[in-house]
């Protein structure tokens, strides 16, 4: 899966849990969830169930903890397809 | 000089109507809310039928956002807020918006459990070694105070945000809590009310105790039946009422139209002393709580136009009526109407009490007496003490000025609480 579809997926799977809808369309690989989207902390791990679900991979407590942004989020999912 | 305290709001999700208006129709002209319940009888039940209020999806989204409804599987949070949201939407108040509460308005918001079917989900994950895929939720939907933490939010409530527990007496409870708190002046308005969970994981332990009706699967609207001769145990229900209970000066500062006002009442317990058990009143605690309550609000028992029993169709009705009867020292012709909301909505358990008082301020506002159905053969132990006509079987309409309402719970917890029609 290429950096762009699985941005694409990324989006997809936050977008249900963004406060500041605008932001959404100016997402980078540099958006941050919580400062640029406005999203609650407590939903991060709805987050993380969801990217483990939709990518069917599954994501350790150590990757969790880094996974506060787009770019780091991609990095982690590429991580986990590879070794599949 | 006590803060006098007036009923502005209500708000009702009940087995035969989903507010106020629809409510309203239901009691006065008898409609039960009682229904076949296929998961019950899937689960082989004895009882199969039950009280439980429909929601539609398209409902639940006018009161929670899509991304709260993700996961959510909490009915008792989801009646809860509908019938909160919906008596502060009636009381004339604004949802407040921007940095700072409203450090003035709490919320005492009973329950008897929270979310009792994401509490299943979960230990069934759990169990399974998915602990990690419980979801953010999982603590909002089960913590007891689910409810009044929600509505706290909704509302941006500063005052005293919590949930009161007291089985069935939750409802009653609450709202004497809110009384007591607004009267000392430590809160200008606060959200009372109850709700109760539906489903066989809140009502399993009620039928395994026999103490539902096995004898109408087939009748669901025959099933509840207090005060017969031929009741046979309650029918389970579930739903929530709400009420927003306000210091009068702040109601009328606000030209707020009032519904009631509450003289007063008591909370007390048995202790599981004399004829008390963890299932069954004390006799004594019960008259004692009816006493007090109409002691403290300044009445005469001959005032009372119309009582609403506890009275949920199990054996104990005749004693309901017995210790109402020593309570007030009425008897016979002497004895005020009473009637049993249970009888067209089962027993709402934690939400009993809160759905009943709803009907009794209705009673007041709009001047009735509801009808206490499938009661046309009335108990003889009950006829023995107050005479039939007491026990209305039609809507009657009347000036209605007093109701008194008591509610009963395991644990031998009583709560009375008397409502009056309000006058400057």
């Amino acid at each position: 899966m290429d950096r762009i579809t699985i941005i694409e997926n990324l989006k997809n799977i936050i977008t249900p849990f963004v406060g500041d809808k605008e932001a959404l369309d100016n997402l980078t690989e540099q958006t941050d969830f919580i400062k640029d989207l406005n999203i609650n902390s407590a939903n991060l791990v709805d987050i993380i169930l969801d990217v483990e679900d939709f990518f069917d991979i599954q994501i350790d407590n150590e990757s969790m903890e880094k996974m506060l942004n787009i770019e780091a989020t991609i990095a982690i999912v590429e991580e986990k397809l590879a070794s599949k | 000089m006590n803060r006098r305290v007036v009923i502005t709001g209500m708000g009702v999700v009940a087995p035969n109507g989903v507010g106020l208006q629809e409510f309203t129709h239901a009691i006065k002209n008898g409609l039960s809310g009682i229904k076949k319940d296929p998961e019950l009888a899937r689960l082989k039940f004895s009882c199969q039928i039950s009280g439980t209020p429909t929601i539609s999806t398209e409902k639940a989204l006018e009161y929670f956002t899509e991304l709260e409804l993700r996961n959510f599987n909490s009915s008792g949070i989801l009646y809860g807020v509908i019938a909160g949201l919906d008596a502060w939407k009636d009381a004339g108040l604004e949802i407040k918006e921007g940095e700072n509460p409203d450090w003035d308005s709490g919320t005492i918001f009973g329950a008897g459990t929270s979310g009792i079917e994401k509490f299943r989900e979960s230990i069934y994950k759990i169990d399974d070694y998915q602990t990690k895929r419980l979801g953010s939720t999982a603590v909002a939907q089960t913590m007891n105070s689910g409810i009044s933490a929600y509505l706290g939010g909704k509302l941006g409530l500063g005052n005293q945000v919590t949930t009161n527990s007291s089985a069935c007496t939750t409802g009653t409870e609450s709202l004497m809590m809110a009384f007591d708190r607004i009267q000392s002046g430590q809160a200008k308005r606060i959200l009372a009310g109850s709700t109760s969970d539906s489903g066989p994981y809140i009502w399993g332990g009620f039928d395994a105790m026999r103490v539902c009706t096995f004898k109408h699967n087939d009748t669901p609207e025959k099933g509840s039946r207090p005060l017969s001769a031929t009741a046979s145990g309650f029918v389970p229900g579930s739903g929530a009422g709400a009420f927003v209970v306000e210091d009068l000066e702040c109601a009328l500062a606000r030209g707020a139209k009032i519904y009631a006002e509450i003289l007063g009442g008591n909370i007390n317990s048995g202790g599981q002393r004399g004829s008390g058990t963890m299932t069954a009143p004390n006799a004594v605690a019960v008259q004692r709580c009816i006493k007090q309550a109409v002691k403290n609000s300044g009445i005469n028992p001959e005032e009372i136009d119309a009582i609403n029993g506890h009275l949920t169709a199990t054996t104990k009705d005749g004693f309901e009526i017995g210790n109402w009867n020593q309570a007030l020292g009425l008897k016979n012709a002497n004895f005020p109407y009473i009637n049993s909301l249970k009888s067209m909505i089962g027993h709402c358990l934690s939400a009993a009490g809160s759905i009943e008082s709803v009907a009794s301020v209705l009673q007041i506002h709009e001047n009735f007496v509801f009808p206490s159905i499938n009661c046309e053969d009335l108990h003889p132990e009950v006829t023995a003490i107050i005479d039939a006509n007491k026990v209305p079987q039609k809507l009657i309409e009347m000036p209605v000025n007093i109701v008194v309402k008591a509610s009963f719970g395991f644990g031998d917890v009583n709560g009375c609480i008397v409502f009056k029609k309000f006058e400057k």
